[in-house]
């Protein structure tokens, strides 16, 4: 299951993504500063950090649904960062998605059968192949056969992230990005999905790019982690060295900041955080005083 | 180019067509189901069959005129009369029926033909297109319509065609803002970026996601605008400047009005088929409109008119009784006077439509002392946030207590047997011993006053102290709770603040006037996990030097483990278990508080598998229990 | 906020300008031979030249269109073809009848849609469901049929008030609220249905906003809340409300005044549409957008007032 493979599946190198202002001639807002990823086959990599910190802006530049504006983005080889809606359809057969929000991540005037069948539908599958291919998704996912003649509203939160990952999965792509589709789920709920996840990649080897806020979850799912902090990656490596011995003085503080669910150990932890938060602002101190 | 044929190639293996079947047949049963909407279909039908029929069905021709028979009475002949030429009145309405729904029909056809592409392109491009349609919009949307067609009717002389296409275009920008609006909404949905993703093209994106968006309304719309266009144009002819040839409406309005004196029902006729017809269209696009209403939706404003669900269980003694209570309030039970909140099998139930009670809490009882933090933890739609706010009498309007107690400091603001919120006892309490700090920071201020006026009015209100007094308090406050610039702060509107800034102020406002009782509800959730420890600390050193008693409603057992002594678990309405906090995450005794801690992702191996054995498809997930209150708001349908 | 309003009344001017060519070119390019209309089908050709020489209509459109707006920055919208009064003479006299009118009803119909449409969000039950009903009726009747009905029933069966306006140059106020009570009714009834059921709609949305709740926690009564804070979010929805309605109702008065022969400005653009008497019809119009421009321009205003973040920005 590690990563070692020559080439990366997908290469990101020094992306920068810049939102023109709205304001006449104001600066443009850089949400990205010289990113540089890589992530092999049936590899998990972990992108971790709060709100703005631009983990979410990354994930939609793979996908092109955020504009590139220096930089490159390389999947299998081919150069994407700039890629066509016609290349994108091509592409979309190996690079899919799973959002966060299950209740807007799906069209609630469609039927999940026609939600599943949609991707199958661009690469030209016909009616009968892609109702069967929908059954099978259902019940790779754990879904009643009987959903496809349902709508979105009918079904639980965890239930349509089911559906929303049925979607990505419909075309057996190799790299799924993943931003934040555990983070509106019940913690029951969340530990299913998160299990589907897992399930998924062993069976058919996909890769994550696995994008969340909560260092628990990044921890649990990735085989690598990547940390952003105002656009730039402060820190990335293996999993369990970033989750539980960081470097960088932010993942720290973040690593420090959640709470553990034991009353001592939470104790313990809250004394560590202010302990680290003291050293670092003398540290800061000093380097401005120096 | 090449996007259309690739439409076709990508709509033919999909059933789309069919989705849209069943959703389209399911507002048309239900609007046949609606007494008004079937009332509309039937006058309008009736109308437009009598306006197709007109040549057939009207005994006379539009101009026949019988000059030896004017102003004649109805009779064998002439049903409905003839006015001051000796015309007959009822072949005149029909005829006149053709020419109105003609008419109105080319005018909304103009206006949709306009304002819908339009709609689109500004809507789903934005861009230069949008900034140069939007100021053609707001220019055509500050003249007056009528104004807009006499100037029409002065250039290109009395024609009904010209003056209704001129008012077409005039009224296109309310489907222009129509369209425009929702496809915004539905540009940035997920589902549309899942659509860009599998490489849908714009115009299959427009056309399967966006259009169906903006169908519903832009029907409802032309409901509205058919009526207008008819108002105007019979506005336009009974002024004297439609085409004189045509029988119409207005002109026959106008000429009963010149005969009023001798003939007033002259009047009545085409002033009822106006009613009638405009009025039809009204009532159509509201049933239509009604009809795409979820039915969650139609059964929750159901249930803001009075429901006798649960009275209708009751006896009158037992609403006599009730009524008593609410005169002399009981006693509490002696020896539970100490407690500062005692909640005691209490039940929060939502009378539905068809008589039942949806019960959302269901016997829940438990205590909080002073200086103590209860955490009330549980998943989505376990009842925790309707309980706290039960306990500040802040529950939607329809919500019932249907049974149980709550008392506070030895006083009930419920009492047994009462089936609401006492309100009286409860405003005395609220803001000045009982306070609330609420979930999402940004949507808890009022966006148009300052940060400072909305913490230092309740202070004047509440404690009855000086503005200067409150003032001073207030920066004192927001000091306290780590806010760096104190008077700065003061000064600004919620919008100039972050999230984590706007969360200290609520919880400056909610110990501003030193309450006993501190609800919270989910106070961090929303918050960045660095932000949320930096609250969790003030909270709890807030707490402990004000000794007061606080309710924590949460459902990471992260933050229970940080602040609380002890907790209640619930689920679906229903009070699992309840302990200490070490006994109840170290050595849980439910099930259910098991599954829940067993969910955490901390400690676990990672890369392994969290719930096993691998459980069968999705019958832990069922739907959600919460009412119309929680959960549903966030279900509600985009389209309405 | 000076800024602010300086940018709107500049957009305002750009608006004036563009509907007045647009009129123009509307006018003077469609009307067909226009002297032919005023001197009748028996003029000769060579009267017919004349009159257009002394109109000016041989000179290009665009030579005449800066030749009128030059003349109308001054104050000069030139003289009707039929009767010769100067075009700001007739407005001066007609202007302050109609404009009493519409001011008169829209206070009217602020006033009443605001009381109705906030006792219908708080009151909810049987007061709610007259301002459903009412809207429903009242956009099912034109204003002019309601006009139409007043008068046959309350002036000309019952006599209460004139069927025709007393209004004339010197008479007194009595004869103004006289003549203007049944007009000014007929155009208030669909600007309160509408307006009281769109209110209703603002305020319940706001009862919904999550501060509202925080308010109460607070200890805020719920009247402070209300006024003070509900009122003010939902006063920008209302605001443009009433401000759609005024453009509507300054169409709509045209026909009012007809019903009622008043001599406002409705008999002055009916009579010269009838008769394409075009310098009359460009007044008519420059003093329709002058009056819609001034009126966004306050809702502008105020709403930047009621929203910090628009007076921030």
């Amino acid at each position: 299951m590690s990563a070692v493979e020559n080439a990366p599946l997908l290469s990101v190198q020094d992306l920068v993504v810049e939102y023109p202002s709205k304001r006449f001639r104001a600066k443009p807002f850089r949400a990205l500063t010289d990113i540089n990823i890589t992530i092999g086959q049936g590899e998990t990599l972990g992108l971790v950090g709060e709100s703005g910190s631009g983990k979410t802006t990354l994930g939609r530049a793979v996908l092109g649904l955020a504009p590139v504006t220096k930089g490159r983005i390389i999947f299998e080889g081919n150069d994407i960062s700039n890629a066509s809606r016609r290349e994108r359809r091509t592409l979309s057969r190996d690079l899919q998605v799973v959002f966060q929000d299950p209740y807007t991540s799906l069209n609630p005037a469609l039927e999940i059968g026609d939600i599943l069948a949609e991707p199958l539908g661009v690469q030209g599958m016909d009616a009968t192949a892609a109702r069967k291919r929908v059954k099978e998704l259902l019940d790779q996912v754990g879904l009643p056969s009987d959903a496809i003649h349902r709508l979105p509203r009918e079904f639980s939160g965890g239930q349509r992230q089911r559906v929303a990952i049925a979607r990505a999965l419909a075309l057996s792509p190799k790299l799924i990005v993943c931003d934040e589709p555990v983070s509106a789920l019940d913690l029951s709920t969340q530990a299913r999905v998160l299990d589907l996840f897992l399930q998924i990649q062993k069976d058919t080897g996909v890769s994550y790019l696995f994008v969340s806020h909560d260092l628990d979850v990044v921890r649990h799912i990735s085989h690598r982690v990547a940390v952003m902090y105002r656009g730039e990656i402060v820190e990335q490596g293996s999993a369990d060295v970033v989750t539980t011995d960081p470097e960088h003085p932010y993942t720290q503080r973040l690593l420090l900041a959640s709470p553990v669910p034991d009353p001592d150990r939470q104790e313990q932890r809250r004394a560590d955080r202010h302990r680290l938060l003291e050293t670092q602002r003398q540290q800061n101190e000093q380097t401005l005083v120096s | 180019m090449s996007d259309s044929v690739e439409t076709a190639a990508v709509a033919a293996p999909m059933p789309v067509g069919q989705s849209g079947t069943v959703v389209r047949s399911t507002v048309i049963r239900r609007l046949l189901k609606n007494p008004l909407g079937i009332a509309s279909l039937v006058i309008l039908g009736s109308i437009a069959v009598l306006a197709v029929l007109a040549p057939v069905l009207a005994p006379f021709g539009e101009n026949f005129a019988n000059i030896t028979k004017t102003l004649a009475a109805p009779d064998s002949v002439n049903i409905l009369g003839t006015d001051s030429a000796g015309r007959d009145t009822w072949s005149r309405l029909l005829f006149g029926a053709q020419l109105t729904l003609l008419s109105a029909l080319l005018c909304a056809g103009v206006a949709i033909a306009i304002g819908l592409p339009a709609g689109l392109i500004a809507g789903y491009y934005g861009g230069k297109f949008e900034g140069v349609s939007n100021w053609v919009v707001s220019i055509l949307m500050s003249l007056p319509g009528l104004i807009v067609l006499l100037t029409i009717r002065a250039a290109f002389g009395p024609s009904v065609w010209i003056s209704m296409i001129a008012f077409g275009v005039l009224i296109s920008p309310s489907y222009f803002r129509l369209t425009r609006t929702a496809v915004q909404s539905v540009r940035n949905e997920l589902y549309v970026d899942a659509a860009r993703v599998s490489g849908l093209s714009d115009l299959s994106i427009i056309a399967r996601h966006i259009f169906s968006v903006v169908r519903a309304p832009i029907i409802i719309q032309t409901a509205a605008i058919a009526g207008v266009a008819i108002a105007i144009q019979s506005g336009l002819e009974f002024l004297g400047l439609g085409d004189p040839t045509r029988a119409t409406w207005g002109v026959m309005l106008s000429e009963g009005f010149k005969n009023v004196y001798l003939t007033p029902t002259l009047l009545l006729w085409p002033a009822l088929a106006m009613a009638l017809t405009i009025g039809g269209l009204v009532l159509l696009g509201n049933a239509i409109r009604d009809a795409l209403e979820d039915g969650e939706k139609i059964r929750h404003r159901r249930q803001r008119t009075p429901v006798a669900g649960t009275s209708a269980e009751r006896t009158t003694a037992e609403r006599a009784k009730a009524r008593q209570a609410r005169k002399t309030v009981a006693a509490v039970d002696i020896g539970t006077e100490h407690h500062l909140v005692k909640v005691t099998h209490l039940g929060v139930g939502y009378p539905q439509a068809d008589g039942s009670v949806k019960k959302v809490v269901d016997d829940v009882s438990f205590h909080v002392d002073r200086g103590e933090i209860l955490g009330i933890v549980g998943e989505s739609g376990s009842g925790k946030s309707q309980t706290a706010f039960s306990i500040l009498g802040l529950l939607p309007d329809n919500a019932r207590i249907v049974a149980g107690s709550i008392q506070f400091d030895g006083n009930y603001t419920v009492a047994p047997g009462e089936d609401r919120v006492n309100q009286d006892r409860l405003s005395r309490l609220r803001g000045k011993r009982i306070s609330y700090i609420p979930q999402e920071p940004m949507s808890n201020l009022d966006p148009a006053f300052t940060i400072g006026y909305q913490l230092v009015t309740p202070m004047v209100r509440v404690l009855g102290i000086t503005k200067a007094e409150a003032r001073k308090r207030a920066l004192k406050l927001l000091a306290d709770v780590g806010i760096a610039n104190p008077e700065r702060t003061f000064q600004a509107y919620p919008h100039e603040v972050s999230g984590g800034m706007a969360q200290r102020v609520l919880i400056a406002g909610a110990i501003s006037c030193e309450p006993d009782l501190v609800i919270a509800d989910e106070p961090t959730t929303a918050l960045d996990v660095t932000v949320q420890a930096d609250v969790l600390d003030l909270l709890r050193e807030l707490q402990q030097r004000l000794n007061i008693g606080v309710i924590l409603v949460t459902h990471n057992f992260g933050v229970v483990a940080d602040l609380c002594d002890r907790v209640v678990v619930m689920q679906n309405g229903r009070l699992v278990e309840e302990g200490t906090v070490r006994e109840i995450l170290r050595s849980p005794k439910e099930k259910y508080t098991q599954t829940l801690l067993g969910s955490m992702l901390e400690g676990k191996t990672p890369m392994t598998m969290l719930v096993s054995p691998p459980e069968g498809p999705v019958s832990h997930e069922s739907g959600s229990t919460a009412p119309a209150g929680q959960d549903a708001a966030a279900e509600k349908e985009p389209v309405a | 906020m000076i800024r602010f309003i300086a940018k709107r009344l500049g957009s305002g001017l750009v608006v004036l300008f563009v509907v007045s060519a647009l009129t123009f070119v509307l006018l003077y390019t469609s009307s067909g031979s226009i002297a032919r209309n005023i001197l009748g089908d028996q003029a000769t050709p060579e009267q017919v030249a004349l009159k257009e020489q002394e109109l000016g209509l041989d000179q290009p459109l665009v030579t005449r269109y800066f030749a009128w707006l030059g003349d109308a920055l001054s104050g000069n919208l030139s003289a009707s073809w039929f009767t010769s009064e100067p075009v700001a003479n007739s407005l001066a006299t007609r202007i302050p009848v109609t404009m009493t009118m519409v001011f008169a009803a829209m206070i009217l119909i602020a006033v009443c849609a605001t009381l109705i449409g906030v006792a219908a969000a708080v009151k909810r039950g049987w007061v709610d469901r007259v301002v459903q009903v009412g809207a429903i009726v009242g956009d099912s009747i034109p204003g002019y049929v309601i006009g139409v009905l007043l008068v046959t029933v309350l002036a000309i069966q019952l006599g209460f008030f004139p069927a025709t306006s007393t209004i004339s140059p010197g008479v007194g106020p009595e004869a103004w609220v006289y003549s203007m009570t049944l007009p000014v009714i007929a155009l208030l009834i669909n600007g309160v249905t509408g307006g009281a059921q769109q209110i209703r709609s603002a305020v319940i949305k706001q009862l919904e906003r999550d501060y509202v709740r925080t308010l109460r926690s607070r200890g805020i009564t719920e009247r402070e809340i209300l006024f003070k804070h509900v009122l003010r979010s939902a006063a920008p929805a209302g605001l443009t409300v009433l401000s759609l309605q005024l453009i509507g109702m300054l169409g709509g008065v045209v026909i009012i005044e007809q019903i009622f022969a008043l001599p406002g400005m409705g008999p002055l653009a009916v009579t010269a549409t009838a008769q394409t008497d075009l310098p009359v019809v460009m007044g008519v119009v420059m003093y329709t957008v002058v009056v819609v421009i001034v009126v966004n321009l306050l809702v502008d205003i105020l709403n930047g007032w009621l929203n910090p973040k628009v007076r921030v920005s």
